[in-house]
């Protein structure tokens, strides 16, 4: 039981890093600017290798035979459990970097809890996702800075994603049987935990940009239960194609 | 009298990095373990960022560096804890990194590897590689790439 709790965990961890990663490969060529294409690459290519250590990791826990490989791309959008923030478009730069920002502030405080997990495994993961999580929050609090103090135009775009995105954050501290039951056992991370620590990362930046959160929005969530934006669904018959069309093919 | 185990770990840290070839393994601090396990040499390595594409072809290097040096059967596996850091680099691989014409990973103020000056400013905090950014130089204009610290 532990082991197919465990799966599921280190699964939605895995499935957020994939989903963003791909959102985030889909600015490759289109960047604002050179520097920032490059950024954007990078902080994907960094997800991407975590969501395939997480997925490793679900898939031998789970003990069906999975491979990373067979979970990214032989699983339907009902199977997918990762955060509907995600999963959200890109938008324009100023959407991105505001959706980027509020993952990323998660993340760094994610991860260093999640290294002293009583799972090796994790712990290993997550100390190495630890170093890369912090780079990412500097770049995207940066940004949502310069956007946000910047001139007319960036302000009412980073303002705009802010409103568009505030309400999916909310389920980044929502937990069901899975945490609650491996948080118990020293295995993951209690959501709920980290959200004063999210927020005392976010607020300073928020209020430094000039930007203000929509108020008495709600929380939209489902995502970790597999209930998705329908958005999920087009991304992944981009990012399946592929493998879809030619199953097990190789290069 | 050199031990099959130490022998193995030259060969393992003198496989170079595919990106920054005047780098080797054991110039990286990749190579964390080699030891013989019931008679099979098990070489471990840690990778250096998660997503990094050299990681895997430096453990496939590994194996035939390895292989051409007679350790047929060594077993090579990664190990994700401790998590690699920058401070793993050699001084050796860092005065050879400077050379290149990429500042290497020392922490506190970056000076640039062609001229020296302190008069530097960074471009982009990511480059072409997961490990590197962008910075140039005002003394002597020169565009530089900086191994960043992880």
């Amino acid at each position: 039981m532990a082991d197919a709790l465990t799966a599921a965990y280190a699964l939605r961890l895995g499935d957020d890093a994939l989903i963003l990663s791909h959102r985030l490969s889909e600015w490759v060529g289109h960047g604002p600017e050179l520097e920032e294409d490059i950024a954007l690459a990078n902080t994907a290519l960094d997800l991407l290798g975590q969501a395939r250590l997480l997925l490793a990791c679900a898939g031998a826990r789970e003990g069906r035979g999975r491979d990373e490989d067979a979970l990214a791309y032989g699983r339907d959008v009902l199977d997918f459990s990762n955060l509907l923030l995600v999963e959200q478009p890109n938008g324009d730069f100023a959407q991105t970097m505001v959706r980027q920002f509020l993952f990323d502030a998660y993340a760094v405080e994610l991860w260093p809890r999640l290294s002293a997990s009583r799972d090796e495994a994790l712990a290993g993961i997550a100390g190495k996702a630890a170093r890369e999580a912090a780079y990412h929050v500097e770049q995207s609090a940066a940004w949502v800075v310069r956007m946000g103090d910047g001139t007319e135009e960036s302000h009412a775009r980073a303002q705009a994603g802010l409103d568009l995105l505030w309400p999916y954050a909310g389920e980044i501290f929502e937990a069901d049987e899975v945490e609650t039951t491996l948080a118990e056992k020293g295995i993951a991370v209690a959501p709920s935990v980290l959200r004063e620590h999210w927020q005392a990362r976010v607020e300073p930046v928020l209020e430094e940009a000039g930007l203000v959160p929509p108020e008495g929005t709600g929380v939209r969530k489902g995502g970790r239960q597999g209930r998705h934006s329908e958005h999920l669904g087009h991304l992944l018959a981009e990012f399946q194609f592929m493998q879809r069309a030619y199953p097990g093919a190789e290069w | 009298m050199v031990s099959r185990a130490e022998e193995a770990r030259r060969l393992a840290e003198a496989v170079p990095d595919p990106e920054i070839p005047v780098l080797t393994a054991g110039d990286l601090g990749l190579v964390r373990v080699v030891e013989e396990d019931g008679g099979r040499l098990v070489v471990r390595l840690t990778p250096t960022y998660s997503g990094c594409p050299a990681s895997e072809a430096i453990r496939r290097d590994v194996e035939a560096a390895l292989a051409s040096g007679g350790f047929t059967d060594a077993i090579v596996e990664t190990s994700l804890a401790p998590a690699w850091t920058t401070d793993w680099m050699s001084e050796a691989g860092k005065t050879k990194l400077a050379a290149y014409g990429i500042a290497p990973p020392v922490r506190g103020p970056v000076s640039c590897p062609h001229c020296g000056s302190a008069a530097v400013e960074e471009l982009s905090r990511f480059g072409s590689t997961p490990c590197k950014a962008l910075w140039r130089c005002l003394g002597c204009r020169e565009p530089f790439e900086r191994f960043k610290c992880l």
